[in-house]
């Protein structure tokens, strides 16, 4: 009865119809009477000194209503952007959290920095108004790169952050703690070989094709707020508003995400322009709309990477891997996203083993301050340059003692019965079959005859080289108490509603928040699937904090992993009260009553009753055991997870690159992921996809690049290169299965997949082929001037 | 410099007073409610806003609403006739071509234009042509793989 629309079915999308038809309803689609537009003024220098703010000749300009200030808001004791998790450095003392206002009051930090916001009648007049504000600014010294931030007489950005340093931090978790240096240090001494890289993990910008948007509407009769918004996760929004910035109780504030258009993780954070449109709609009486333009994207929306990292990895005669040391440098921007000091270190240093048996592994990382947009998680958020440190050193071991990539791989796996698997770095692997993923994505390349297809390139002058990645990431923030103790300061569970019509028509409430990820499909599958009715009878309700229990939303690749199970356990409920509401329509006991196919039949007999009955049944309870039950049928159910997922995959790539123009080119790319159970096989492939174009980008397209003091050089479309449809090969992707035992689902999650493990395996792909060139290393993105200029450099003998 | 501008626009003459600044963009959303065209750049770049205009593509954000005056707009809300999907709506929807569904207006609708002027486009000139229309959900694989399908179902529709 749940027709061809079950678990493990491609069925194609529920949400489909309003996208391919432009009925789409984005934030910006939105428009209420009476609205007006707010434009911001933003600080064109990487640092300076605000001291002072004339609005005269704005206020004189058609159509303004006001211009509002840091003072301003001040005043009106809004609260500062919060940081959501709490770092401490190795000596004990927390990471810096400098005060970030959402309107600058005295000093500005980066290119970008919101200093005020202009409202008027119209968004033009806004915009033109704003060029009319004159803030008096004294420019000071400004650094853009974390290494030139940390170096001695560098300009200081935060008072309280001697030598720019947020945190200086070291990871000892309990399963190598507090041995994990001395031990690791054994393990260089005693190797047969040591491998050491510094690699560079470029900044990125998320760049969701939505620019984000927010319209608020106060309401002062019933002093109610009501706030359309992009992001992922509208009820975390509502906390932090309500809390910490604007100061509201929450059962006044109603903050709704409705179609999004792509968050990618930059939707996931409580923004300056969000607070600031709700303040303003309050203070002014009137809803106040904001819309992004993408040059105010690239300035305002937390970046993505920048690391620099010492990777050394060491291995014994047999080429065992027995050490490894990690020491990185992050760069947090000017000020701290909400998320900011832990994607570097607890999102980072707990992959660091990847998938292999490292007894020893010493990771060291410094969050510094700069003069550049905030960084925060960006799709894989700290496990993509986890992988790339990981799996860049293993190709290079490969390299230098002269043996194959995969079977060095293959001789430091974890094995299968190795499971659950505690890793020296603290996490507790939950499954996996490594070798299989290896097997899988061998095949599916032909792996055997690279050597021909290499002769092939040659002859037609192109230098063929092939890279392989293995990843492991964890999803599915994630066990709350855990994540508590690692300096979280939210609850990560989820929540869902199965709320069941008097006709047995079914609608899902659910904290998750789709952004692209199919929801509306996937968990409409699972319903259908447990209560046997036909996929078209279900609704999926998200994304508004007026409807929805109190959910935390859609990041960490967590929706299906946390959310998905949270709906699964809310329908065991609907379940059972099922069966005890036909036990009594049936005369049975309840233990005697069998489900399935949307059928409660008492065992071994043909006495049954449908789901449809049984909820008419609840709804109508004129023969109902009223007595023993409440009428109704709705159930909720909170879940969460006693441990992460972790998802892993092979990925082999194979390129060509042209050394007269230094142009890379993607010949064929492979991808064999173990995502668990999979409820819907299209989607999953759809998220590897978009996963891969993004890591592809990464190492061969995209780079956000800052002048050395931190004006922003690819502000555009027309300077940041995004693949774009002739950039990207078609992608060979295939799965294996071992699913996760820690959560009834079996599923482990797949929206960050290819953006972590991609990278690695281009760049392997591309240092393969440039290697009988004599170039032994190349930073992302390897764009045709970086691979020519490595080649050139090779030549020279430099 | 107030004007009045009138074209026809998804099959109705409409007219609208308009700014001498106004994008066609803006009119189409802002005045006449059809949101699907999306702004998604400020550099004529991702094509989020693709129409077309006397039966051509454009993107919308780069075209002053006053010079469609006599002109024949139509949008994504006019592209399913009675309801019934066009064949290339049907295949993004057959094969997963659309993720948040931001670029996919612009998607769909660049797409036909290509498959009016090549009914059978090769893999790597629906690439070449969808070049100035960007996805970051999708990795374009099977928005390459829809369009490829439509011109397989456009081409047996006519035979």
């Amino acid at each position: 009865m749940s027709g061809d629309m079950g678990i493990g079915v491609s069925a194609p999308r529920t949400e489909d119809r309003r996208f391919i038809t432009g009925r789409g309803r984005y934030v910006d689609d939105i428009n209420l009477r009476t609205q007006q537009y707010a434009w911001f003024v933003r600080s064109p220098h990487p640092h300076a000194e605000v001291r002072g703010l004339d609005a005269a000749d704005a206020l004189k300009m058609p159509g303004v209503t006001a211009v509002l200030t840091g003072a301003d808001m001040q005043a009106d004791d809004i609260g500062s952007l919060p940081v959501a998790w709490g770092i401490t450095s190795r000596d004990g003392s927390p990471a810096v959290e400098p005060a970030y206002p959402a309107l600058a009051t005295d000093r500005v930090r980066y290119v970008g920095n919101p200093v005020a916001v202009v409202v008027a009648e119209t968004r033009t007049q806004a915009r033109d108004a704003a060029e009319m504000v004159n803030v008096d600014y004294e420019e000071l010294e400004s650094v853009s790169s974390a290494t030139a931030a940390m170096e001695e007489g560098a300009p200081l950005i935060h008072e309280g952050a001697p030598g720019n340093t947020c945190f200086d931090w070291e990871w000892l978790p309990a399963a190598m703690a507090p041995d994990a240096r001395s031990n690791t240090d054994k393990a260089f001494d005693e190797a047969a070989h040591v491998v050491s890289l510094e690699l560079v993990n470029n900044r990125l910008v998320p760049n969701a094709m939505e620019p984000r948007a927010s319209l608020a509407d106060f309401n002062p009769a019933t002093g109610q707020l009501t706030l359309y918004t992009t992001s992922q996760n509208p009820h975390v929004n509502r906390l932090l508003l309500c809390t910490a910035t604007l100061k509201m109780p929450e059962h006044k504030v109603r903050v709704v995400a409705p179609d999004v258009g792509g968050g990618f993780g930059s939707k996931i954070y409580h923004y300056a322009e969000e607070l600031t449109v709700c303040w303003a709609s309050r203070r002014l009486g009137v809803p106040v709309k904001w819309t992004a333009e993408r040059s105010e994207s690239f300035l305002a929306d937390a970046q993505g990477r920048d690391h620099v990292t010492r990777v050394e990895l060491a291995l014994d005669a047999e080429a065992h891997f027995t050490g490894m040391r990690v020491d990185t440098v992050a760069n947090l921007g000017g000020w701290l996203s909400a998320f900011g000091p832990a994607i570097p270190t607890v999102f980072y240093a707990p992959l660091l083993a990847g998938v292999y048996r490292t007894p020893n592994i010493y990771v060291t990382v410094k969050g510094v301050f700069t003069n550049t947009t905030p960084t925060d998680a960006y799709r894989g958020a700290g496990r993509p340059e986890a992988c790339y440190a990981v799996e860049r050193a293993v190709d290079e071991a490969a390299v230098q003692i002269g043996m194959d990539p995969a079977e060095l791989r293959r001789r430091n796996f974890i094995q299968p019965d190795e499971f659950p698997y505690q890793s020296p770095v603290g996490q507790l692997y939950d499954s996996g079959d490594f070798e299989g993923c290896l097997n899988l994505a061998r095949e599916l390349n032909a792996y055997e005859r690279f050597d021909e297809r290499r002769r092939q390139s040659q002859a037609r002058g192109k230098l063929r080289g092939r890279g392989m990645c293995f990843y492991i990431e964890a999803c599915g923030a994630a066990p709350s108490q855990a994540a508590g103790q690692l300096g979280a300061r939210a609850g990560l569970y989820e929540v869902a509603t199965v709320r069941v019509h008097p006709s047995g028509s079914v609608q899902v409430l659910t904290g998750s928040h789709s952004h692209g990820q199919s929801h509306e499909t996937t968990f409409a599958q699972i319903v259908a699937e447990r209560l046997g009715i036909d996929f078209g009878n279900v609704e999926i309700v998200h994304g508004d904090t007026g409807e929805i229990p109190f959910g935390m939303g859609t990041y960490g690749s967590r929706s299906l992993a946390v959310g998905g199970t949270a709906l699964y356990k809310a329908l065991d409920k609907v379940e059972e009260k099922g069966r005890k509401i036909a036990a009594h329509l049936l005369e049975a006991e309840a233990a005697d009553i069998e489900f399935t196919d949307g059928q409660f039949r008492v065992a071994g007999t043909d006495r049954a009753v449908s789901f449809g009955d049984v909820a008419l049944a609840a709804y109508v309870p004129h023969n109902y055991p009223l007595q023993e039950l409440e009428p109704g049928l709705e159930e909720t159910a909170f879940f969460d997870p006693e441990n992460f997922t972790f998802p892993s995959g092979c990925y082999i790539c194979e390129v060509e690159v042209d050394q007269n123009t230094g142009q890379v080119e993607l010949c064929d790319f492979v991808a064999a992921d173990d995502f668990g159970n999979i409820i819907n096989p299209m989607v999953v492939e759809g998220q590897v996809h978009g996963g891969l174009a993004q890591g592809i980008g990464q190492a061969l397209l995209e780079h956000c690049l800052y002048t050395p003091e931190g004006q922003l050089l690819s502000g555009s479309y027309m300077d940041y290169c995004m693949p774009r449809a002739d950039d990207l090969p078609n992608f060979v992707v295939a799965t294996r299965c071992t699913p996760t035992p820690f959560n009834p689902l079996g599923v482990k999650g797949c929206g960050e997949a290819g953006a972590i493990g991609a990278p690695p395996a281009v760049i392997n792909a591309v240092l393969g082929a440039l290697r009988p060139l004599g170039v032994r290393h190349i930073d992302m993105p390897a764009t045709p001037q970086a691979v020519w200029q490595a080649i050139e450099a090779a030549r020279s003998g430099e | 410099m107030d004007a009045t501008v009138s074209f026809t626009l998804n099959g109705k003459n409409v007219s609208a007073e308009t700014t001498g600044a106004t994008l066609l963009v803006d009119l189409l959303r802002n005045h006449f409610g059809l949101t699907g065209a999306h702004v998604g750049c400020d550099t004529s770049q991702c094509g989020a806003c693709v129409i077309h205009v006397d039966g051509v593509s454009v993107k919308s954000c780069t075209m002053l609403a006053a010079q469609a005056d006599g002109c024949t707009v139509e949008t994504i809300e006019g592209l399913a006739a009675n309801g019934e999907l066009h064949p290339v709506q049907q295949a993004f929807h057959e094969h997963h071509a659309l993720q948040c569904g931001f670029c996919t207006p612009g998607m769909i609708m660049s797409a036909v234009d290509l498959l009016r002027r090549n009914p059978r486009p090769s893999e790597v000139e629906v690439r070449d042509w969808l070049e100035g229309n960007m996805c970051r959900c999708t990795g374009y694989h099977n928005i390459v793989k829809a369009v490829r399908a439509a011109a397989v179902a456009m081409g047996e529709e006519a035979s």
